[in-house]
């Protein structure tokens, strides 16, 4: 009954998804017609353009504001413009040099974690959405569903129990108890499957005959899935690996719990204790602080936005 | 040689199977040799480890552990060892993971959900009994005394812990724990100084940890070594022999003081017992974990102050789950309906910067847009010449927090609907129009009902991750405004935040209770998630 062609979703495919101004009709641009023309033109595409300069404004005020007080040497309460009236770096340099908050250490330390979780976790969900992409297995179904509903729940809403585990396992293995980055990198990794589904609809994307057809020419399953599938699916790799690095990037109360020693704490953690204890005076600190994290993610974004469009609604369309 | 019959059987048996249809659990194993070993490296690596650390789970008698241990040991093995089970071989990995780190601890908090842990039960009844008798206990002339080492069985910060004596009259050793006290071989244990200085199996504490974990709050705090005639204690970095007028009845469950003659009972209060004479005087204010049972979600329904707090603080909750899917999915898809529009140029770079606010890490967005918030100084009152208490008026904090999220959750709407938008074929749109049908109508009757179709399983993930959207609550007004005759409530609360104050917060830790609500919290998260899926039909299209 609920057997499905994979190719019959309506999954879009990486190369439909091409900037559609690409494809566009000729467009005659407005300059120099009649001012018919021109209203024309503006009620039926520059109102769009309107909206979407809007839009641009609500999306990156309070990111130019961030901005524009980490670089504001008073750094304090006055700093609420949103272009900053004096530049200095004077902010960055406290950040870096203030032996209490080690955050260069922080820093790393956030990228230690992110990177082994994503690679992990998308090794884990590459694998399990081949499965379910691939093989007819009881169960299958209901294992699917079953991780759909466990996602639902949060992890930390186990918070007590995670802490109280690993204060236990703390005992036992000291390397990767409360307070240790490995410690905390497992907790993560407890969402390992958390993209299946995701990598799932791409994966039935691709045609089966494909798998066939390199079986038949006597490839073994595991040359099958990483020589010639998982290079196929690179793109909704990419994504998904951007996706639990901004979530790896955001994580703040398992972190809270399980760092707090200063040397070990991720950037989520450091500078919230930083703002908290004087939320006045160290804003310019903090925002220092918090233009600095996001970065890699707005370097890899304009290569990634078609792929992200795609990625989500496939795996989406799917199930 | 061997290879090519391999395959060639291969080809039959592919022949075999159905088209389409890859069989699962058919021999098909890996033959290159790289790939076995790097199977046999993987493998034996594990079961290295699993041999490695089983002598010590042993000595500490971690039976639970021991056994996750070992049962992960064998199903790797089992999984990655033999030729069947292909399936699995994809799906082992992460399900182990998501077993050991998500389930099982969903598990222990209904475990914990049936106890009275926290704040003042963290100990067992023995070690608590130990503890009085301990603290009543004075020394008496002619008393032991003893030179005091501190070993642990685990790490320095971990213990447990173990007294290691030297009796300083006899020079006689001594192992004590709160099990009781045990002569030491001599031999084996070197003494310098009047102190033992090492001891097998054991990691010693140095000086100025030992006076660290003896301060209030310690692992070492009320250490006490049970004896025949009394109770040895520590005394900064010597340890006495002490006798406690208490005496503990284990068959009648009483602490008597032999001196006075008064008995004492356990006597419950809320949801802990402590030992209490028949005057109703307490002999301590520590009491001990126990199971609970219901009690704890007795109590969440029944307690009238805390079901009133529940009531109120369910429905803003899901006020707030809704008011944030509604408002973000409303502006992206009103954003990604003009803006998917073959004739406007520039669409990369619109997408590309109406997703930065999701580039953004949430706790950073939300810290910042707190200090906006800020009535005083912050950015929208003095942007709007505004002169709200935002943060400080019940009504105000939830606009500002539904604010905030609309900010950070509208570029994620915006992405999936414009992707849904562009896998709607153009021509039900184009004979729509044909038809006559207005741009109105064309998006009312046609694309948004396809749309609604292909996100509405991310919407219903959306509801459910906004109900426990602890981030969004806690880094914008910790819960707050508090109303000064309620400091466990507050105005912006939602359930998740309200579990996390009631058992990480100020106060007394109640992790018992806090679990119960983490329990009832999994339950209407699962529920509602499940009927949204029903009505969405979602679990139909399941490829």
């Amino acid at each position: 009954m609920t057997q499905v062609n994979p190719q019959a979703g309506q999954v879009v495919s990486p190369s439909d998804l091409a900037d559609p101004a690409q494809h566009a009709e000729p467009f005659e641009h407005p300059r120099g017609r009649s001012k018919v023309r021109r209203g024309r033109w503006f009620k039926e595409v520059g109102w769009r353009h309107l909206v979407g300069i809007i839009a641009i404004i609500y999306a990156i005020i309070p990111i130019l504001y961030t901005l524009s007080a980490s670089l504001n040497p008073v750094g304090s309460v006055s700093g609420s413009s949103i272009l900053p009236q004096t530049i200095s770096v004077d902010n960055y340099v406290a950040l870096f040099t203030d032996p209490e908050r080690p955050f260069a250490r922080w820093f790393l330390n956030t990228l230690i974690v992110a990177v082994a979780v994503v690679i992990a976790s998308i090794f884990c969900s590459a694998l399990a959405a081949y499965a379910f992409s691939r093989f007819r297995f009881k169960g299958r179904r209901g294992s699917l569903l079953t991780l759909l509903l466990i996602q639902m729940f949060p992890q930390f809403l186990a918070a007590a129990a995670l802490f109280l585990l690993f204060t236990q396992i703390g005992e036992v293995m000291p390397a990767i108890g409360l307070d240790t980055l490995a410690g905390y990198i497992i907790v993560l990794l407890g969402g390992a499957l958390g993209q299946v589904w995701l990598i799932k609809g791409f994966f039935d994307s691709i045609p089966r005959e494909l798998d066939e057809a390199a079986l038949m020419d006597g490839a073994t399953h595991t040359q099958l899935y990483f020589k010639i599938i998982l290079p196929l699916v690179t793109p909704i790799l990419a994504v998904t690996g951007l996706l639990s690095f901004i979530g790896v990037l955001g994580e703040f109360i398992l972190a809270s719990l399980f760092l707090r020693d200063n040397e070990i704490k991720t950037p989520a953690v450091g500078p919230y204790g930083l703002l908290d204890a004087d939320r006045t005076n160290n804003r310019g600190i903090f925002a220092a602080a918090a233009v600095l994290p996001p970065i890699p993610v707005i370097l890899l974004l304009p290569y990634l936005q078609k792929f992200i469009v795609g990625g989500i609604t496939a795996g989406s369309v799917k199930g | 040689m061997d290879q090519r019959l391999t395959s060639r059987a291969e080809k039959k048996s592919q022949q075999a199977d159905p088209p389409g249809q890859i069989s699962a659990g058919k021999a098909r194993g890996t033959s290159s040799v790289i790939g076995l070993l790097v199977k046999i490296v993987a493998l034996g690596t594990i079961i290295g480890l699993a041999v490695m650390l089983t002598p010590a789970l042993i000595s500490t008698q971690q039976w639970g552990f021991l056994a996750v241990i070992w049962g992960v040991v064998i199903v790797l093995a089992v999984t990655y060892a033999s030729r069947r089970f292909v399936p699995a071989k994809y799906l082992v990995p992460g399900t182990l993971l998501l077993v050991l780190f998500v389930v099982y601890p969903i598990l222990m908090t209904f475990q914990l959900s049936t106890t009275n842990y926290g704040d003042g039960t963290r100990t067992t009844k023995e070690v608590t009994v130990s503890r009085i008798i301990g603290n009543a206990a004075q020394q008496v002339q002619g008393a032991r005394t003893f030179e005091l080492s501190v070993g642990s069985e685990g790490t320095a910060t971990s213990g447990p812990y173990t007294f290691l004596l030297v009796d300083t009259a006899t020079n006689d050793v001594f192992a004590g724990t709160p099990d009781g006290l045990s002569e030491l071989d001599p031999g084996a244990v070197p003494i310098e100084g009047g102190t033992i200085t090492a001891a097998e199996g054991f990691t010693l504490l140095d000086r100025r940890q030992i006076n660290e974990f003896s301060q209030q709050g310690g692992d070492l705090e009320g250490f006490a070594v049970p004896t025949d005639d009394g109770v040895i204690t520590a005394q900064g970095f010597s340890a006495v022999e002490l006798f406690s007028p208490l005496e503990y009845d284990e068959a009648a469950d009483t602490i008597t003081n032999v001196e006075t003659g008064v008995e004492y009972t356990p006597v419950q209060s809320g949801d802990r017992k402590f030992f209490t004479s028949a005057d109703g005087e307490r002999l301590s204010d520590q009491s001990w974990g126990e199971n609970v049972g219901m009690n704890n979600y007795v109590r969440a329904f029944t307690d009238p102050r805390i079901s009133s707090d529940f009531v109120g603080i369910f429905i803003w909750t899901l006020v707030f789950a809704v008011l944030s899917v509604g408002t973000t999915f409303a502006l992206g898809l009103f954003l990604a309906t003009v803006l998917n529009d073959a004739r406007v140029r520039g669409q990369r770079a619109y997408r590309s910067i109406l997703l930065l606010p999701y580039a953004i890490p949430g706790f950073i967005a939300l810290l910042v847009w707190s200090s906006f918030f800020n009535s005083e100084f912050g950015l929208i009152n003095n942007l709007l010449n505004l002169d709200i208490n935002w943060l400080g008026n019940p009504f105000w904090a939830k606009v500002a927090v539904l604010m905030a999220n609309l900010w950070l959750g509208f570029p994620y709407m915006f992405l999936v609907c414009t992707g849904a938008l562009q896998a709607i074929p153009s021509d039900y749109k184009e004979a729509a129009s044909l038809d006559g049908a207005t741009g109105w109508t064309n998006f009312s009757k046609i694309t948004f009902p396809l749309l609604l179709v292909a996100i509405a399983p991310l919407l219903v993930s959306a509801f459910a991750f906004n109900f426990n959207n602890f981030n969004a609550i806690f880094l914008l007004t910790e819960g707050g405004p508090f109303s000064p005759d309620n400091p466990t409530a507050g105005g912006t609360d939602i359930l998740i935040s309200y579990t996390y104050r009631l058992a990480f917060g100020g106060g007394a830790q109640q992790i018992g209770f806090a679990s119960a609500i983490s329990v009832i919290l999994f339950i209407i998260t699962g529920v509602l998630a499940a009927l949204q899926f029903r009505a969405t039909r979602a679990l139909e299209e399941v490829g």
